[in-house]
Parts: structure tokens; sequence; C-alpha cells
């Protein structure tokens, strides 16, 4: 079964739809890119999937988002828990006003891990796996904030999962990166694949093409296309795929 | 010609910078000038003028309870009040709670003290004894007096965290009131702090207001029900007919408060600076 299963979404805020008639089904344990230009509807069909667009007072869904199977927008659905286990990093490193520890160790912490040792286990898991630990083993104590970007950038995503999340959503992570922090991300999301699924949106076509197992093309609102990633950036069948690929428009 | 008129324009500008500067110092020069000489006098138990005995420290006593117990009442509702405002209130509650708040500020001090008297006192002087006139009337009032201080500039502290703060905190699964009590209120901890100490300067420094409620008696207090004199209280009671010495020790009783007020006031910089 697909992990997520997105059927006929439509988005508007206030009286501007910015999400058509989207279907789509996001399989487990692969990466998927959403890719397109700007203003197609991305970041918020990526927030979408784990209602962070609930802080927006404005904003009005239509459709069914089925996360294993059920319904996010059902009246038993926690909240709290959906957003533990769709987790999200966004473009711009977030790292909270707290030390390199308690900025990872924050989520499970007021989860409920009491224990300093199982807290230490699970931040030097997920620092592990974001590819942060060996920077940052020695000064686990001083504030996040004087990381550098790439740091804080992986610093997020270690934050993210620290919760054992199920589903990892990144909107452009890697758009104020360096090439090397950059490429430090991409190497540790393959690995992260394993153990979760990925939705990304990456920060232009040619990251789309070296990391995704699928991928997806958006423009307006609309999903034009979405199939392997392989397909889709050797031989998309859509024309305005292909137009944007080839950096004829976008 | 053009030049001319620059030049002039900013020596009139200067000019009236000055004024404003040299007003300050004018009357800090006055008050100690004329408060020095009964500086060393005023530090006794015993305010009796007539006999001589200029001691100031039952009113040193008086403003600090009565500023504490302001404090104690006025801080937790104000800063319950602006995460009120800055998080939860919809934006049609907000756009009236927030003038509302700001009228707060402009009500003349004697309306509050006059409403004091006419409500708080005889309140309680029926459910708790006493006369009334007491700490606890003047705290009460002084309280919601220093409400509008506080409010909004916590309410300016929270509103002015970055937005991935609370974006970020509540991706990661934590629920609003979690998101403010552990990650918001830290992180404005600077601002409140300064509201806070920003609205206890104000209340040291309410004489109109207080002077109607607290009764006024020159005594050590023994509970919240005692009457008081504040500092300022009794510069305001007694300056119009002060002569020689009396009139002296007045003006060293404005140094002390005067003092009391900077160092408020400075505190209240450095914490912000800090940040």
């Amino acid at each position: 079964m697909n992990k997520i299963s997105i059927e006929r979404l439509n988005f508007f805020y206030k009286d501007k739809q910015v999400i058509r008639d989207l279907s789509l089904e996001i399989e487990a344990n692969k990466i998927l890119s959403v890719f397109g230009p700007s203003n197609s509807g991305i970041t918020t069909f990526l927030r979408s999937l784990n209602r962070l667009y609930d802080l927006v007072p404005e904003a009005r869904m239509e459709g069914l988002i089925l996360l294993d199977g059920k319904d996010i927008h059902a009246k038993d659905v926690s909240l709290t828990e959906l957003r533990r286990r769709v987790g999200m990093v966004f473009d711009v490193p977030t790292p909270l006003p707290l030390s390199i520890f308690d900025n990872v160790a924050y989520g499970p912490r007021l989860g409920g891990v009491k224990s300093r040792a199982k807290l230490m286990e699970t931040v030097e898991e997920a620092l592990r796996m974001a590819a942060l630990w060996d920077e940052v083993q020695n000064r686990l104590d001083i504030p996040a904030m004087s990381l550098s970007g790439g740091q804080q950038q992986r610093l997020c995503v270690a934050r993210v999962l620290a919760l054992k999340p199920e589903v990892v959503l990144l909107d452009r992570p890697c758009s104020g990166l360096d090439p090397i922090s950059t490429a430090k991300i991409e190497e540790s999301l393959c690995e992260l694949k394993k153990r979760f699924t990925i939705v990304i949106a990456p920060h232009n076509v040619q990251q789309a093409g070296r990391i995704s197992d699928r991928a997806a093309f958006m423009l307006s609102g609309e999903l034009v296309e979405e199939d392997s990633a392989q397909m889709i950036f050797s031989n998309p069948k859509n024309s305005r795929t292909n137009d944007y690929i080839t950096g004829r428009f976008g | 010609m053009i030049k001319f008129k620059e030049k002039l324009s900013g020596r009139i500008f200067f000019a009236l910078a000055l004024s404003s500067i040299s007003v300050l110092a004018l009357i800090t020069v006055f008050i100690v000038v004329k408060g020095a000489p009964m500086l060393g006098a005023v530090g006794g138990l015993s305010w009796d003028p007539e006999y001589g005995e200029f001691g100031i420290i039952p009113m040193v006593i008086g403003t600090l309870a009565v500023t504490l117990g302001a404090a104690v009442i006025g801080v937790p509702v104000g800063i319950c009040c602006a995460i009120f405002l800055a998080e939860f209130a919809p934006l049609k509650m907000r756009n009236i709670f927030r003038p509302a708040i700001q009228l707060l500020a402009g009500i003349p001090s004697v309306v509050y003290g006059f409403w004091g008297l006419m409500f708080i006192v005889p309140f309680i002087r029926d459910h708790l004894g006493g006369a009334g006139l007491s700490i606890l009337a003047g705290s009460v009032v002084l309280a919601i007096m220093i409400l509008p201080t506080i409010i909004s500039i916590s309410e300016v502290a929270l509103l002015s965290l970055p937005p991935h703060y609370k974006t970020g905190s509540l991706a990661l699964g934590l629920t609003h009131w979690q998101t403010i009590y552990h990650l918001m209120l830290p992180a404005a901890k600077s601002g409140i702090m300064a509201a806070v100490i920003l609205g206890i300067g104000r209340a040291v420094g309410e004489t109109m207001a207080v002077i109607l409620v607290l009764g006024n008696a020159v005594a050590i207090p023994d509970s919240i029900l005692s009457s008081v004199r504040t500092l300022t209280t009794s510069i305001g009671i007694e300056m119009g007919y002060a002569e020689g010495m009396h009139q002296e020790a007045l003006f060293a009783t404005g140094i002390v408060l005067f003092v009391m007020i900077m160092i408020i006031n400075s505190l209240a910089q450095y914490v912000v600076r800090k940040k």
C-alpha cells in the first residue's frame, strides 16, 4: 500500500485557488521530488500533508489525504501525532533559540521522554543520521544560532528525525546553502530513505535529478505529470515538463 | 542662500534639542542643590517636621510595599493579557482590546485615585476590615495603572519574535500552549522583563492616585491593610506649606526618589541590551 494517497486536492487562500484537482500516490521508502517554478503551489502542497496550513485562518481545503489509508482530517486524528509522523524541514534553517542538544531534544522531551540518557541516545542517533554528529559532538551545549547555515539546516533535519517520523517533508531545504552543505544533505537523504518516506521540493531541476526515485512536476497549482525520475528527466510525456526541464521557461 | 538656510535650520533644531536636555540637567541640579544639605538627616525612622525629625524610612518602606503589591497583582494579569492578545485573540477582538488598553493609559491618574477611593477603599473596609485606606487599596489601583505599560511592551516582545519559531515548533508536533510556554516566553524574556521593570518604575513614581487611597499615615506598616505614605505622596502633601529645613528634607526625599527611578530605568535598559 502507498504511504500517502491524495485524491482530488483543491486548495484555496481566500478566493485564490492555489492547488487544482491534484491526485497523487506517494510510495513508502522512496524520495519523491515535487518541482516546478515558484508560485506553483508546492509549498502549500507540502504544508497540506502535515496540516501546517491550519495556522492560516483564510485557508480552505477540499479533497482527501490518506496517510496509511486513514484520512488526516478525520475528527479523531491528533494534530500533534500527525505532525510527529509527518515531519517538516523548511526552506530557511529555523533553529530555535536553544542549545544544539535542546533543539534536537525539544520535540522528544515535550513528547514525554524524561530520562537524560534516553534523550542523549535519541539526539546522537538523529545527529548521526543528519550527518552532523561529527561536527558538533563536542559542543552540544553551544547555542544553535552560532552554527553555520548548512549546519543549522542539518540540525533542523536532525530535529525532525529525532521524533522518529514516518514521512519527512523538505521544502527547498538547500536553497540558501553552499554546494558542500547541499551535497552533505543530499547524501544523508539517500541514506534516510531506507527508513523514511521523503517528499522534497528541490531547489532546482538538477537536484531533483540527482536524488529522486519519483518526480512530480507542478505548474500553476496543477500536477502536470508524475513518474519515475528516470522517465521524467529523460523522456517526459508532457511538453510543458520538457520545456521546463530543458530550461525553456521557469 | 540655500546653504545658509540649511545651516540655520540645523542650528535651530540643535538648540531645541539642547533645551530639552538642559531642562533635565536644570531639574537635577535644582533638586540636588536644594536637597543635599538635608540628605544626611533623612535616614531616621520618624518623620515629624514640627519637632525637627526628618526620617523618611517609613516612606521608603511604604513605597516599596505598595509597588511590590502592584507588581504581584499587575504583572501576572498583564503578561497573561499580552499572551492572549498576541497569540489567541481573534483579529476582531484584538482590534477592540488594543485601543481599549491604550485608553487605559490615557485616563488621568487622579481619576484612578478617585475611583479607588469610591470603590476599592469601601470594598476593603467592608470585607477585610480596617479603614480601607491601605497598602492593598494602593496596590490594586497601581496594578491597574501599570497594566497598559506591561501589556503593550510584552505584546510587542512576543509579536517581534521571528515567525519561524512558532511554525518550527508546531511542525514538530508541539501544541500551541507548549510552544508559547517552552519557546516563545523564554525567547521574549528580555522584552517582558523590560515591560515589568518599566511598569514598576511607573508605580514608584505615581503620586495623585495613591494620595487618595493610601491614608498617608507616616508609620511603618504591619499588614497590607495598614495605611502608609509613599515618597511621592509625602512630597505632594507637604511641599505646599513647607519651609526651611522641612522643605530641604522634602527635596532630599526627591533625590532618593530620583535615584530609585534612575536605577529602575537603567535596569530596564540593561535587560533589553543584554539580549
